[in-house]
């Protein structure tokens, strides 16, 4: 095992984090604001995805793709916040769940009906073909390196909106108290739908950059979903920084430990049961290390303690 | 109970062992089979239903107990029916097809599982609860997924159904009124449970732990014993489970499989004795109608899922009686 593989691991391993931010920053602001736990948030990911992919191949232009990706999931998450979600607010967790599953049933055959059952390819745009040499001599596809950048200039975005701008300090009052800022004149109904929609179109985002490394396909999202939950717990619910560092986290380990396992499980059996033992266990990883936060942590990292 | 739930519940029972065995005779044989899942679908949730219904922990991922069960059948059929050990050492343990040990082992293994997963997510309220019953659950259908041995994301096939004593079991009637006996001892317990010392702290801990606590009574572990025996039922469903399909995949793991289990509650009623029971009947009697109409036909089950958590709040027993009452 060299150092630039090992280099490259950790390079997918921060592609993975950025990915998972993107979606658990939705995740996350719409359960801290409106305290809404939102299944259906994987199929606003298929959306972006499938959006992009059919966007791109009719007119040729990724980059177009991607904005209407974003624009398509945002639009989405508009739409569903208005009909159904805004009903839920004030609902018990377990009628969020039945409810946003049940949209992931609208979601995920409503797609196979438009889109057939077949997985879309998209193909990264021209710009981004090919690979990078990094300093130290790794080699690095660009368009993986594109999304490390774009996630991460996302997020540097998204903390400058929550931290700096009036819409952030908006969004930061409705989660300590929903009737001051109502009766300070915000119009919460129009801040929920915004909220919900920029979760919406972060969601739509990843999903359009990450149609270009795996097939589109129905379902793509709920795996992505339930690494987003793992995510937000381990970060603590409702924490924006808390969902960036556990993304990081979850993404290097789950990278690392898939990388790592069978080769540390080589050093002492043979290769195949290694392989097949190492993978089962780095599939694992990740929820062990929420379990371990959790004996620790019971609300996560950056949860808030007394809450 | 009310005396008209009393009266819904005993058509419900009757309608579900009459109909599929007057379909039998009749020369429709697939009734039979349908009647035989929606009744193994509803021993998983009457399972849920101690832990959700009574106790308030809304676990999203009881298809971990359900699938535990389903493998521990598979797996002990297998090694059976190939005459290889499962353990050489330090003893030798072999397969089985003998149904009553295969239920106790996964009875064990589903229990166990609940133990360990509910020790730590116990821990947690709320939507954390969810999310880590959930993720939990993953964990063990991405381990089913990728661990060769017993079939991996194919599965692992079952050739023979398991034996039990004095009965036929591949006679599909004699396998349904198995299953069907098994329903009902699930729901004897869960109404004698549901009204004992046990079930009345259970639920008032649902309304208010803190009060539970304060009478001396240790929220936790009154917790974590119903999560034990709700994944113990549960686990006991897909051991007949596997016996129904002759086949285990991950596929029980999977949280579609926890989500429906979810909705057959929800849909019948939930904390309801018979709600399980009911939510099953009309999701599989759905399933199956809608199925033969479209093939989009999920598209619907979503939006009249959608229907009923938004307008229709007591789920089909709650349609039904308060109709009647008022």
């Amino acid at each position: 095992m060299s150092a630039i593989l090992f280099a490259e691991q950790i390079l997918n391993g921060l592609q993975l984090g950025v990915m998972l931010f993107l979606m658990a920053a939705g995740l996350t602001l719409v359960f801290g604001v409106m305290g809404l736990i939102n299944l259906a948030h994987g199929s606003l990911y298929m959306i972006g995805a499938f959006a992009c992919a059919g966007v791109a191949t009719a007119t040729g232009s990724f980059w177009l793709g991607l904005l209407s990706g974003l624009a398509a999931a945002a639009a989405a998450g508009a739409i569903v916040e208005i009909t159904v979600i805004r009903r839920l607010y004030r609902r018990d967790h377990l009628d969020q769940v039945l409810a946003t599953f049940a949209l992931i049933l609208v979601f995920s055959e409503g797609t196979r009906w438009i889109f057939g059952s077949f997985p879309l390819y998209l193909n990264p745009p021209e710009l981004l073909l090919g690979t990078v040499v990094l300093p130290g001599g790794i080699e690095y596809p660009k368009f993986r390196l594109a999304i490390i950048v774009a996630g991460l200039a996302v997020a540097a975005g998204l903390f400058w909106l929550i931290g700096r701008t009036t819409l952030g300090i908006r969004i930061r009052a409705g989660e300590c108290d929903r009737e001051m800022i109502a009766a300070l004149g915000v119009n919460i109904g129009i801040l929920y739908t915004l909220v919900f929609a920029l979760g919406a179109g972060l969601a739509g985002l990843a999903g359009a950059m990450v149609g270009s490394i795996q097939s589109v396909q129905v379902g793509m999202g709920e795996p992505v979903l339930i690494l987003a939950f793992v995510v937000i717990v381990i970060g603590g619910i409702g924490s924006v920084e808390g969902a960036f560092v556990a993304s990081i986290l979850v993404g290097l380990a789950d990278t690392l430990g898939r990388f790592l396992f069978p080769v540390l499980f080589g050093a002492f059996m043979d290769a195949s049961s290694a392989t097949s033992i190492g993978s089962a266990l780095a599939s694992m990883l990740i929820y062990l290390l929420m379990a371990v936060v959790l004996v620790f942590r019971p609300r996560g990292l950056f949860g808030n303690v007394g809450a | 109970m009310s005396a008209p739930e009393r009266g819904f519940n005993f058509g419900l029972a009757s309608l579900l062992l009459a109909v599929p065995l007057i379909a039998a005779y009749m020369g429709e044989p697939y009734y039979l089979t349908l009647a035989t899942r929606i009744a193994i679908l509803s021993i998983a949730a009457v399972g849920l239903n101690f832990a959700l219904g009574l106790g308030g922990l809304v676990s999203f991922g009881h298809a971990a107990y359900f699938g535990l069960g389903g493998y521990a059948a598979g797996i002990l059929a297998n090694h059976a029916l190939k005459g290889q050990a499962i353990l050489d050492w330090p003893f030798e343990l072999g397969g089985t097809t003998f149904m009553p040990t295969i239920w106790l082992v996964a009875v064990f293994a589903a229990g166990l599982a609940a133990f360990l997963i509910g020790l730590l997510s116990l821990r947690t309220t709320g939507v954390y609860f969810i999310m880590i019953t959930l993720a939990f659950a993953q964990m063990l259908y991405y381990f089913a997924v990728s661990w060769p041995a017993y079939g991996g994301e194919d599965g692992l096939p079952v050739y023979v159904r398991n034996s039990f004593p004095g009965l036929n079991t591949l006679d599909p009637v004699q396998f349904f009124l198995i299953s069907y006996a098994v329903l009902l001892i699930a729901l004897a317990l869960f109404s004698l449970l549901r009204n004992s010392n046990f079930g009345v702290a259970l639920r008032a801990s649902r309304q208010n732990p803190g009060r539970v606590a304060s009478l001396g009574i240790e929220v936790f572990r009154l917790r974590l014993a119903a999560f034990v025996l709700s994944g113990a039922i549960t686990g006991l469903a897909g051991a007949l489970y596997a016996d129904l399909n002759r086949f285990v995949s991950p596929q029980m793991l999977s949280w579609h499989m926890s989500g429906e289990i979810m909705v057959f509650i929800i849909l019948g009623g939930a904390g309801r004795l018979f709600g399980p029971v009911a939510g099953a009947v009309l999701y599989i009697i759905l399933e199956q109608s809608l199925g033969e109409v479209s093939d989009y036909w999920q598209i619907f089950l979503g939006l009249l899922l959608l229907c009923v958590v938004l307008y229709a709040r007591g789920g089909l027993i709650g349609a039904v009686l308060d109709r009647r009452l008022g």
